[in-house]
């Protein structure tokens, strides 16, 4: 009896996954190896004609080296800071639930769209943030138009996007922590900083991996604050691999050479996410949390 | 000493939180004294197609979510892993194929084509958060469905599935933040007919367009899923979240 029923559980999720993803990721795999372009449109064979022009592609690998720095850099902004939050919101301060609610917001808006709202403010002649910086008596900053503060411009908006699913996640995990304890703490007089390294800490850290690890994949793929703020400029000051290759395959239409820099994207971030992924397991185990 | 640290550090989250929320209220509002010519209006014309688009995504979202189920008692750990490992894969991967794939079965630009995306997009998250509440439920529950004499299909649809209400609300609202929040595949296999709101304001963006209609069109498309963080939050003081991050 009981033999038939998890194949029927497992098998629409799995054609799905199957129709949906695994499918069209073959045919990617076949396209990189064709020459389909505007002017030649279905599938020849050219061999690896497109992955050799990869190679040689330095604004490609660029872009490569950009993404590594953005999303290592927004992702340990957000940790620091989501979890200081979510310390606060756990139990620190007065009228915990609206700040909650506060500290929630961002995440709930759409990052495209907060995008145009943050290049309005960035935008240098009439933008708020230099009209700050003036009336604090700064010099202002080509926010835009200047690869180092195009650069922090878009950190600044990654990290005020995603900290909140950070401060989500870690306090979630905080408040699904044992009271015991935090109470064998407080008997033994510790106080509040090293209840924080001793107890909190350690105790979060199953936790943290996991909302880094999530927060490490999304990054992998930053593309709408970029897209809609810079285009990737200055120049291609600012530009990831997903902008990059939206342009290149979907608006040139060069669809063979596209594939080819997207395959390569996702085997760098499976390779990347999962050396990670491996490191951070070895690091929480032998410690016995 | 440490309060005042905290405190400030407080405050400066806070407006740093509130600040680009504001300046587009603000400005979205500054000029309708100024402006003569009723341009303000143009967000209600683009809201109307975008919002069919959402609605059809909907459906889309809590289908998914159902078909996810099985895990419960059959939970196999590298099933799981690669159903959420699908969270890896670049959008940017995808739409090539997605692309060429809708225009052959001529589902480009067609609602159907969108919520089949975007379905493969949600699909890791629901499978990474409903496992959690699965598990968290004690397994002599359907033991007892079986007992009265449900199958396990029944079972499921009888006991688990109504038992499981608040970890579906907490999966179909992130289904919809992500939903409604993707702009990548609404771009990119969308063109005039079921444009979704996001695409349609960042359409504005690329004419020249004035600053407070974006401004306004964006405060438009983000008051819907504002009022969800009041209902995350509720989730959290009760406790429910906890099971999604083990």
């Amino acid at each position: 009896m009981k033999k038939g029923y998890p194949r029927f559980f497992l098998l629409p999720g799995l054609i799905l996954l199957i129709a949906i993803i695994i499918f069209p990721l073959l045919f990617t795999i076949r396209v990189t190896f064709s020459s389909w372009n505007v002017s030649q449109t279905g599938l020849n064979f050219i061999g690896g004609e497109n992955w050799a022009e990869m190679a040689r592609d330095t604004r490609y690998w660029g872009s490569m080296l950009r993404l590594f720095y953005l999303s290592f850099l927004t992702v340990a902004i957000q940790y620091a800071l989501g979890f200081a939050i979510a310390l606060f919101a756990w139990k620190g301060i007065a009228a915990r639930r609206f700040f909650r609610v506060l500290w929630l917001i961002p995440m709930m808006t759409t990052p495209s769209l907060m995008a145009i709202i943050w290049r309005s403010i960035f935008t240098e002649d009439i933008g708020a943030l230099n009209g700050l910086l003036s009336r604090v008596g700064l010099n202002p900053v080509n926010w835009l138009t200047e690869s180092g503060p195009a650069n922090i411009a878009i950190t600044i908006v990654e990290v005020w996007q995603w900290t909140p699913f950070m401060f989500l996640i870690l306090l979630a995990g905080l408040l699904s922590l044992p009271k015991e304890p935090f109470m064998a703490a407080a008997i033994d007089g510790a106080s509040a900083w090293k209840t924080f390294a001793r107890v909190t800490f350690p105790m979060m850290a199953p936790i943290s991996i996991g909302a880094i690890m999530i927060r490490l994949i999304d990054a992998s793929k930053i593309f709408d604050s970029v897209f809609t703020m810079t285009r990737g400029g200055p120049g291609n000051a600012t530009e990831t691999p997903a902008a990059y290759i939206f342009q290149r395959s979907l608006q040139d239409f060069q669809i063979a050479y596209g594939s080819t820099l997207a395959l390569m994207y996702l085997i760098l971030a499976i390779l990347t996410l999962t050396i990670i992924g491996k490191v951070f397991a070895r690091l929480s185990k032998p410690r016995g949390i | 000493m440490y309060k005042v640290l905290k405190a400030t550090f407080i405050t400066i989250w806070s407006l740093f939180v509130l600040f680009p929320i504001m300046w587009a209220i603000t400005t979205s509002f500054k000029p309708e004294s100024a402006v003569v010519n009723g341009a303000t209006f143009i967000p209600f014309l683009e809201f109307q197609p975008s919002l069919i688009g959402w609605k059809a995504i909907l459906p889309g979202a809590y289908g998914l979510s159902r078909f996810t189920y099985g895990w419960k008692n059959y939970s196999n750990a590298d099933i799981i892993f690669f159903f959420v490992s699908q969270r890896i894969m670049p959008p940017v991967v995808l739409a090539i194929p997605f692309f060429l794939l809708l225009k052959e079965l001529k589902l480009l630009d067609t609602h159907l084509g969108l919520i089949l995306v975007l379905t493969s997009g949600l699909m890791p998250i629901v499978v990474w958060l409903m496992v959690d509440f699965f598990n968290a439920l004690p397994r002599e529950i359907d033991e007892m469905a079986m007992l009265e004499g449900c199958n396990p299909i029944q079972a499921f649809f009888r006991t688990i599935l109504p038992l499981s209400k608040p970890g579906l609300t907490v999966a179909g609202m992130f289904c919809v933040i992500f939903g409604w929040n993707d702009v990548f595949f609404a771009l990119t296999l969308t063109a005039t007919k079921v444009l979704t709101l996001p695409v349609a304001v960042i359409a504005l963006n690329g004419t020249v367009t004035p600053y407070w209609i974006l401004a306004a069109s964006t405060v438009f498309s983000i008051i819907p899923l504002v009022g969800l963080a009041f209902v995350i939050e509720r989730f959290l003081s009760r406790g429910n979240l906890g099971g999604a991050v083990r």
